[in-house]
């Protein structure tokens, strides 16, 4: 894997910022777009847009044959038994909300628990507190180890026979941890509960196949892994969403409308009412292509050393605080950390002016923030595009920020 | 580091960052409000008291960046002292002034006017008007009472 080609196909990470060459490290908020994908999705404006599923025309059968194609795309990326298992949602909330508000609140009834973690993102939280609200059924979290890795006996003690749904993050957008989720499908199986994967911080960067992993339901995003934003998918085994509701109506998913009611058409489409997200379900399908021609293991392999760096040159810097495992191996391509008593903020903004590009605050994960007893962190995250050197440009910007705030001070 | 860098945090900024100034909470508040910013986690707790219009005392609590803590600081020591009506009004000039508006400066703006740095930094104007708001929204409430 060529670092200096992939960066070329990246047209915007050759700028500069405040003055800098940018050094982009916040991937895990959204990835950039290499050139293949924002061409595929011009094309598709260019050449055959149309609206699918109902056109005549020639234009019509075009739009829907790439969109159903990168159905297809998906489906082998995340080896699905059948493109019925996958439907496109706006991302990885649409798709969670898809899980709670059609399976877990129809299902589910008072005593009935769902089981998720304190690592978990917020759309992997609310939507379940809502399912809890509507239901009277109950919301547990399973506890974390001290490096913020979850121990399986937890899961364990927390999953329990009352327990329906069990929902877990496979890797966390702030300790980086990459979390056990199979073992954990098989203790929710044994249970009788369904497992559920969010999937937005994992399918990016490794490769997943949801039969091995034996998982009910997959999340994930587009924008995240090369496409565009406003894509996303969910997976669910086909037993499940056959008897599944939907929950938005309208054009496009139905089967015939009477005066006083409607029949759905079969799946994927009764889950995809209205017109959908054609160009961006296309553009998914070109950024599929593009992770599979580099290869997920490949990406994962140089993001594993790209952490290992990291964790190894940011630890070197008087005054750091690193949140999660400090072992590369445990974790995925990010680190979250705070320098001192700089806030997360003001290192995010004196990073800015060197052109460096990172996340600050709570990171949509105000239970977790809790837990670490930190009220905001700061995170540097990578992806294909990055390497060693912007890590390096990192590591003096965090020197930098230390020297101007200790003046300052 | 750049100048543009220097004129956000300004030394003024810095002080009142590292000592703040009516920092804590009133045992004899007549109103407490609350305010956070969810985008980013930052959250301030006031505690006013006013009497016959005038804010007698006002104390501020909360977790934040250097610019949300320092106007914080630099928002109790102003209105300490004037009437409700006057603190609003400065409320609202401060606003102008943080994005880079036309502002009223007939008035003596004192340290906060080291807080106009900001306005070339977009994404920090929220942690600047944190305070201000909650101010804003507090002595309203205080006078509907």
């Amino acid at each position: 894997m060529n670092v200096h080609d992939i960066r070329r196909q990246f047209p915007i990470l050759d700028q500069e910022v405040n003055g800098k060459p940018l050094v982009y490290l916040d991937s895990s908020a959204t990835s950039q777009k290499p050139i293949q994908v924002i061409e595929t999705v011009e094309k598709y404006y260019k050449e055959i847009n149309s609206n699918v599923h109902r056109g005549v025309h020639t234009l019509g059968t075009r739009a829907t044959d790439a969109y159903e194609g990168a159905r297809e795309k998906v489906r082998k990326f995340i080896n699905a038994k059948s493109t019925q298992e996958v439907i496109f949602t706006r991302g990885t909330t649409t798709s969670i909300n898809t899980v709670a508000a059609s399976y877990a609140a129809e299902n589910l009834t008072a005593g009935d628990e769902i089981v998720i973690t304190y690592m978990e993102h917020h759309s992997n939280i609310i939507p379940w507190q809502q399912v809890a609200k509507r239901t009277g059924a109950v919301l547990k979290y399973i506890p974390l180890q001290e490096d913020g890795t979850i121990a399986l006996e937890d899961v364990q003690a927390t999953v329990t026979a009352n327990t329906r749904v069990v929902s877990v993050m496979q890797v966390s957008n702030v300790l980086g941890v990459i979390n056990p989720v199979k073992e954990i499908a098989k203790i929710a199986h044994e249970n009788g509960a369904i497992m559920v994967v969010d999937g937005a911080q994992s399918a990016p960067h490794m490769s997943i196949d949801v039969q091995d992993l034996d998982c009910d339901f997959l999340a994930f995003s587009g924008h995240k892994m090369c496409a565009p934003t406003g894509i996303g998918v969910l997976y669910g085994k086909k037993h499940l969403l056959e008897n599944m509701e939907p929950i938005e109506f309208g054009g496009e998913m139905i089967d015939f409308v009477h005066l006083q009611e409607s029949t759905w058409k079969e799946l994927p489409w009764k889950f995809e009412a209205g017109t959908p997200i054609i160009a961006g379900a296309i553009g998914l399908g070109a950024a599929i292509d593009f992770l599979n021609e580099i290869g997920l293991d490949n990406i994962a392999q140089h993001e594993h050393k790209l952490a290992a760096y990291a964790l190894d040159k940011m630890s070197s810097v008087p005054g750091m605080t690193i949140y999660g495992p400090l072992d590369a191996a445990k974790r995925a391509g990010l680190v979250t950390f705070n320098l001192d008593d700089v806030h997360p903020h003001d290192v995010a903004t004196v990073l800015d002016a060197e052109g460096i590009a990172v996340r600050a605050g709570h990171h949509c994960a105000q239970p977790l923030m809790k837990w670490l007893k930190a009220s905001a962190t700061a995170r540097a995250s990578f992806y294909l595009y990055n390497t060693e050197d912007d890590i390096d440009k990192l590591v003096e910007g965090l020197v930098k920020t230390k020297e101007y705030f200790s003046d300052v001070f | 580091m750049s100048s543009n860098l220097d004129a956000l945090y300004r030394q003024v900024i810095m002080d009142h960052y590292k000592k703040p100034r009516n920092r804590g909470l009133l045992e004899d508040g007549s109103h407490t409000i609350n305010m956070n910013n969810p985008t980013c986690g930052d959250r301030i707790q006031l505690t006013f008291k006013v009497e016959d219009g005038i804010v007698k005392d006002v104390r501020f609590e909360g977790e934040g960046c250097s610019i949300s803590m320092s106007s914080a600081s630099m928002m109790t020591q102003a209105i300490k002292g004037k009437s409700v009506d006057e603190a609003i009004k400065l409320s609202k000039i401060f606003s102008d002034m943080i994005q880079g508006k036309e502002y009223n400066d007939d008035v003596d703006l004192g340290d906060i006017e080291a807080l106009q740095g900001v306005s070339k930094f977009p994404a920090r104007i929220k942690c600047a008007t944190l305070a201000w708001k909650a101010m804003e929204k507090g002595l309203k409430e205080e006078e509907q009472q």
